[in-house]
C-alpha cells in the first residue's frame, strides 16, 4: 500500500534522512523506532508531503505521490497525527473533528448551508469511540494533554484514511493512558481495516502491537523485521535498546 | 436570557436604523450613513482578519476600486446605480483575485506587506491617471442614484435626497451583512477558522489552504468594493486617499477596536471610532493624538475589543443567576 524508495532529506547540510526505503502492505501494523533525532518525524513529513524529499520517491497504492502537497495526499487516503499536539485550539472538540468530515467529504466550498449540525452523527460516533463525547462542547485548547492527544487521533480519523500515520501517539501520556490509547488504536485499526504506520518510544507498546518494525538510526534503516528478530538484532541492541533502557 | 436570545436583534436594529432620518437631523443621517458603510467595510476585512487569520494592510485598495468603479460608471458613463453598484463588487473582487493570487503564496507579515504593496500601486494609479480617475483632484460630484420613487413610500415622502440615499444604504448594507453572516456560518466559514487556528493541520485534513485563502480574499475584496461604491456617492466624490494606506489602517483599527472574534465587532468598532471622531474633532484639532491614546487604553483594557469586553461582562452578570 505504501512504498518509500530511498528518500533523503538534508537540513543545511545535515542529513536527517539518508536514503530510507520501506514498504507497508495493506492491513499491516508497522512501527518505526529509533533514538531521538533518528529522523522518524522527518520521514513522516516526507511521506505526507509536508516536506519534499531531496531524492527518492513515495508511492501510495503504486501511485507516485512524491512532492504532492499534504492536502492532496490526505485526499488520496493518508491520514496523520502529530507528535506535538497539532489541533485547532480555539475550536471545540466537536468542531475539530467535524471540520475533518467537512473537508474530506468535499463540503468545504459550500458557502450557504448552515454548518451547525452538519455530520453530527458521524462526528459524535467518532468522539464516542475515542471517549471524548462528553467533552464535545469544550474548547479543545483547554483539554488535558492526554485528551488532546486523543483528539489529535480523532481529527486524523475524520478524514476516513485507509493508511494512518501516527507520530508517537502516546507521547507524554501516563502509563494507564498509554495502555488505553494503544488498545483504542488497535481496535479502530481492526474495525476499519486500516493500514497503520507509527513511531513510538515505548518499547512495550511497539512490541505488543507491531507486526513489523523498522529501526532507524541517524537517518538510516539499520534493521527491519518481525518484533522478535529486531529485538535480538545485535546492532539494534547496541545503538538503541541498550542505549535507552 | 434565552427569551432575549430569540429576538432577531439584527432585524430590530435595521428597522430602527431606517427611522434615523425621522429624527429630522441632517447630521445624524450623515453620521449614520458613514457608520453603515464603514461597518460593511470593516466586517468584510474581518472575514480575513478574524475568520481566516490573515492580516491585510491593503484592504482600502478594494474599497477604493469599488468607489472609483461606481463613480466612473455613474458620472462618466451615465450608467444607473442598479448596475454601477454591483459592478463595484465585481471589479473589486476581480482585482482581489489577481492580487490575492500572489499574496496567498506568502504568509504572515510577508502576506501583509504584499497586500500593502498592491494597495500602494492602486493608489499610485488612481493618483496619476488623470483621464480616468481625475488624478490628484479625484472625481467630485458623483450623482446620487435616482431615488425619486422613494417619495411615494409611506413616511419617506418628506425626506431629503441624502435621507433617501441613507435608506438605500441601510437596506444594501443589511443585505450584504446577511450574506457575509451566512458565509461565516457555512461549512466554508468553518474551514476558514481551521486555517486561522492552524494552517499546517488544515492542510492535513485535506484543505487546500491557499485556495481557501484566495476565495476568502476575493469575497472580502468584493464586499469592500460594494462598501466603496456606496461611499463614493455618500461622499459626493471619489478621491485617491480612499485607497491610501491610512485608509487601510483606519479600517484595521475599527475592526480590532470592535473585536475580531465577533461577527458584529468590527461594525461596533466603526460606530465607536466615527462617533468619537465626530465628537472630538469638534472640540480639538488633536484628533490623531487623542485617537492614539484611546486606542492604547482600549487595547490594554479590552484586548478582545469592545464587543469582547461587553460579552465578558454579560457572562459575568449571567453566572450568579444560574448558580
Ligand atoms: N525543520 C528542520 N530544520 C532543521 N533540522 C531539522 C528539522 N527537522 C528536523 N531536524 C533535525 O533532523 C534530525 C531528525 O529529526 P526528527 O524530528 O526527524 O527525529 P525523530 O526521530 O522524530 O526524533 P524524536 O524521537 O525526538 O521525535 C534532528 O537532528 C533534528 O534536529
Ligand atoms: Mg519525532
Amino acid at each position: 500500500m505504501l512504498e518509500v524508495r530511498k528518500v533523503a532529506k538534508a537540513f543545511d547540510g545535515f542529513q536527517a534522512v539518508a536514503g530510507v526505503s520501506l514498504a507497508v502492505p495493506r492491513g499491516q501494523i508497522a512501527a518505526i523506532i529509533g533514538p531521538n533525532g533518528a529522523g522518524k518525524t522527518t520521514l513522516f513529513n516526507l511521506i505526507t508531503g509536508h516536506l519534499r524529499p531531496d531524492a527518492g520517491a513515495v508511492l501510495l497504492d503504486g501511485r507516485d505521490i512524491t512532492g504532492l502537497p499534504p492536502h492532496d495526499v490526505c485526499r488520496l487516503g493518508m491520514g496523520r497525527s502529530f507528535q506535538r499536539i497539532n489541533i485547532f485550539p480555539r475550536l471545540t472538540v466537536f468542531q475539530n473533528v467535524q471540520a475533518g468530515f467537512i473537508s474530506h467529504r468535499g463540503r468545504g466550498l459550500d458557502l450557504f448551508s448552515r454548518v451547525g449540525q452538519l455530520y453530527r452523527e458521524e462526528t459524535e460516533a467518532l468522539l464516542e469511540s475515542l471517549g471524548l463525547l462528553d467533552r464535545s462542547g469544550e474548547v479543545s485548547g483547554f483539554l488535558s494533554h492526554g485528551a488532546q492527544k486523543q483528539l489529535e487521533l480523532g481529527i486524523a480519523l475524520a478524514s476516513e484514511p485507509r493508511l494512518l500515520l501516527l507520530d508517537e501517539p502516546t507521547a507524554g501520556m501516563s502509563a494507564a493512558e498509554t495502555r488505553e490509547t494503544i488498545q483504542l488504536i488497535s481496535r479502530i485499526a481492526a474495525e476499519r481495516g486500516l493500514t497503520l504506520l507509527f513511531t513510538e518510544h515505548d518499547m512495550e507498546v511497539v512490541f505488543s502491537i507491531a507486526q513489523k518494525i523498522t529501526v532507524l538510526h541517524q537517518g538510516r534503516v539499520i534493521a527491519e523485521g518481525a518484533p522478535a528478530e529486531v529485538r535480538n538484532d545485535p546492532e539494534v541492541r547496541r545503538v538503541y535498546l541498550g542505549e535507552r533502557r | 436570557m434565552s427569551g432575549l436570545r430569540r429576538i432577531p436583534w439584527a432585524l430590530v436594529l435595521v428597522v430602527a436604523a431606517l427611522f434615523v432620518p425621522a429624527l429630522g437631523s441632517r447630521f445624524y443621517t450623515f453620521v449614520a450613513t458613514d457608520v453603515a458603510i464603514l461597518a460593511l467595510f470593516a466586517v468584510s476585512l474581518n472575514l480575513l482578519l478574524g475568520y481566516t487569520g490573515l492580516v491585510s494592510f491593503g484592504h482600502a485598495a478594494y474599497f477604493g476600486i469599488g468607489a472609483y468603479a461606481t463613480g466612473i460608471l455613474m458620472k462618466k458613463a451615465g450608467i444607473p446605480f442598479l448596475l454601477a453598484f454591483p459592478a463595484a463588487g465585481v471589479l473589486a473582487g476581480l482585482f482581489a483575485l489577481v492580487f490575492g493570487f500572489f499574496c496567498v503564496r506568502l504568509t504572515k507579515i510577508y502576506f501583509a506587506m504584499l497586500t500593502l504593496a498592491f494597495a500602494q500601486i492602486v493608489w499610485a494609479i488612481c493618483f496619476k491617471w488623470n483621464d480616468v480617475t481625475g488624478g490628484e483632484q479625484g472625481m467630485p460630484e458623483i450623482p446620487y442614484p435616482d431615488l425619486a420613487w422613494m417619495e411615494r413610500l409611506p413616511l419617506a415622502g418628506q425626506l431629503r435626497t441624502s435621507d433617501h440615499f441613507y435608506l438605500l444604504t441601510v437596506v444594501l448594507v443589511a443585505a450584504c451583512l446577511w450574506v457575509l453572516r451566512r458565509i461565516v456560518g457555512s461549512p466554508f466559514g468553518r474551514i476558514l477558522t481551521t486555517i486561522r487556528e492552524n494552517p499546517e493541520r488544515a492542510e492535513f485534513i485535506g484543505v487546500n489552504v491557499r485556495r481557501f485563502e484566495l476565495i476568502a480574499f476575493v469575497i472580502a475584496g468584493a464586499f469592500a468594493g460594494l462598501a466603496g461604491g456606496l461611499f463614493g456617492i455618500f461622499n459626493r466624490g471619489v478621491f485617491p486617499d480612499f485607497v491610501y494606506w491610512s485608509k487601510s489602517s483606519e479600517v484595521l483599527i475599527m475592526t480590532i477596536l470592535g473585536g475580531i472574534g465577533y461577527f458584529y465587532g468590527p461594525a461596533v468598532g466603526a460606530l465607536v471610532l466615527l462617533v468619537l471622531n465626530q465628537q472630538i474633532t469638534s472640540y480639538t484639532q488633536y484628533w490623531p493624538f487623542i485617537l492614539g491614546t484611546i486606542l492604547i487604553v482600549l487595547l490594554f483594557a479590552f484586548p478582545s475589543g469592545i464587543v469582547g469586553a461587553l460579552d465578558a461582562a454579560a457572562r459575568r452578570l449571567a453566572r450568579p443567576r444560574r448558580a
